[in-house]
């Protein structure tokens, strides 16, 4: 008997404790930079698509919601022709997104994506890719990889010597 | 002003009150909770969330009013309507003000404890005729309560009765004026509560109901307007409840400088209020416990508050 008395004394408290809801569309909650939210397909430095279709996130999704198609420009360099991510299929678990190595794909602090019409879940590469760099800026895939493209002989990349030919040695 | 039209008004403002008030309790008890829960509770229809019960009543009404095949039918929908029409008819003998009573009726505490008897069947028969078996498992339930609770509700009222010498409430509240019956009474205040929160079915005597257990309990099958009666039947016990121990036990209208009424209605609030608070607060007990504890502890209680008042009243008054 007295333990409910305290029971309720103890409730009754709580009218004075500060109130823990977020008021949702005038207040937001607030979401750290590495949220899994909504996904992007980012831009390197130099305003190239940092995609290189290489279809590992492709395979890495659990629920298969990304599907693309690969193309080559004229210097040889391999960029999707089609990306296509449905969003009512996708859990946001950010397997792509650790997939991806050349940080093209990534997963953005972003969950307002709620929509009337199912259909207009599936967001095409026109909706995915953005301008800017995402969360990880100064990194461009062709300038570190040896990979020779257009424009860049091998040699040419970053913190990379020019090749050395094996005979000159003997 | 002719006595029957005074009347009649009376019974129209008792009722579109009470009816508001149930409605209004759905808001108020859901942003009590909130409160105690640290929560904000519904706050966008309408000033402070208040219009919450408009649109509450306006999706009962326009819900479809399903009966299951299997259901005995007239039974089904007989069910929720006695709890509604016992809860409002109880309020006939409710002394709001001196004078403010729609039926100055000799033996108030009897009708009272009938129709809240009756009121009872409402969720039995719900649960019994809607051929589920959880819903057959609240009316279980709430019947073996009934029966355990009721007796000690009637008995903690005799002490007040003794006291008082009526069992008219207008009386009862009369013979207040000098002492409220909380203090010679407690004893059968607290079992009247007790048994009044058992009697309304409200937490921590929810069995019947028991979310967690039986879905809903005795109204899992109802929907739209049915169920939205028991929902108005249950506040209106509620308020009922309230105002019972008020007028029985805090002195009705009695209070200084404000008017009766306005005392009247404070109270019950203050009692509606913390209501709410222990159904914040409290667990719900299980059920062979409650039973246990309703027949070996409180009746016996009960008894004793009864004994020992009126051997005090009968040794006063010789």
């Amino acid at each position: 008997m007295i333990s409910m008395l305290k029971t309720l004394w103890l409730v009754f408290k709580h009218a004075f404790h500060k109130r823990v809801t977020i008021q949702y569309p005038e207040e937001k909650a607030y979401l750290a930079p590495r949220y899994r939210g909504r996904i992007i397909l980012s831009r390197d430095p130099d305003g190239g698509e940092r995609c290189v279709a290489c279809y590992l996130c492709a395979v890495a999704c659990p629920v298969d919601c990304i599907a693309l198609d690969s193309a080559e420009d004229e210097h040889g360099r391999r960029y999707p022709g089609m990306f296509r991510i449905n969003f009512s299929r996708c859990i946001y678990c950010g397997f792509c997104e650790e997939a991806c190595p050349t940080y093209a794909i990534q997963l953005v602090p972003d969950v307002e994506m709620a929509e009337y019409n199912r259909q207009n879940m599936v967001y095409e590469k026109e909706h995915l890719l953005i301008d800017g760099q995402g969360k990880y800026h100064g990194y461009n895939y062709y300038k570190v990889a040896g990979l020779a493209i257009g424009g860049k002989g091998k040699g040419e990349a970053e913190n990379e010597d020019p090749p050395i030919d094996p005979k000159s040695l003997m | 002003m002719n006595p029957i039209l005074q009347s009649f008004l009376l019974i129209q403002g008792v009722l579109i009150g009470l009816m508001t008030l149930a409605g209004l309790l759905v808001w108020i008890e859901r942003r009590l909770l909130a409160l105690w829960q640290d929560r904000l509770g519904p706050n966008r229809c309408g000033p402070f969330g208040i219009l919450i019960f408009v649109a509450d009543g306006i999706k009962m009404v326009t819900k479809e009013d399903w009966i299951p095949p299997t259901a005995d039918k007239p039974v089904f929908i007989l069910a929720p309507a006695i709890i509604v029409v016992t809860a409002l008819l109880s309020f006939a003998i409710i002394p709001f003000a001196p004078g403010l009573v729609i039926l100055d009726l000799n033996i108030g505490i009897l009708f009272f404890l009938g129709l809240s008897s009756m009121g009872l069947y409402s969720t039995v028969l719900g649960g019994w005729a809607s051929n589920n078996k959880y819903s057959l498992l609240g009316g279980l339930r709430m019947s073996a309560q009934m029966f355990s609770y009721e007796v000690f509700m009637g008995l903690s009222l005799m002490g007040v009765v003794i006291l008082s010498g009526s069992l008219n409430l207008r009386e009862i509240v009369e013979a207040q004026a000098g002492m409220w019956f909380v203090i010679p009474q407690f004893l059968g205040f607290l079992i009247f509560m007790i048994a009044g929160l058992a009697e309304t079915h409200r937490l921590p005597f929810d069995m019947p109901e028991a979310e967690s257990e039986l879905i809903a309990g005795y109204h899992t099958e109802y929907s739209s307007l049915k169920f939205g009666m028991f929902f108005v039947g249950e506040y209106v016990g509620v308020t009922l409840i309230s105002a019972i121990i008020v007028t029985l036990f805090f002195g009705g209208w009695h209070g200084p400088v404000l008017p009766p009424f306005v005392w009247f209605f404070l109270k019950t609030s203050a009692f509606i209020i913390f209501f709410i608070l222990l159904r914040a607060a409290i667990p719900r007990p299980r059920f062979d416990q409650l039973l246990a504890w309703g027949w070996k502890f409180i009746l016996p209680l009960a008894l004793l508050n009864l004994i020992i008042t009126g051997a005090i009243v009968l040794a006063r008054g010789n």
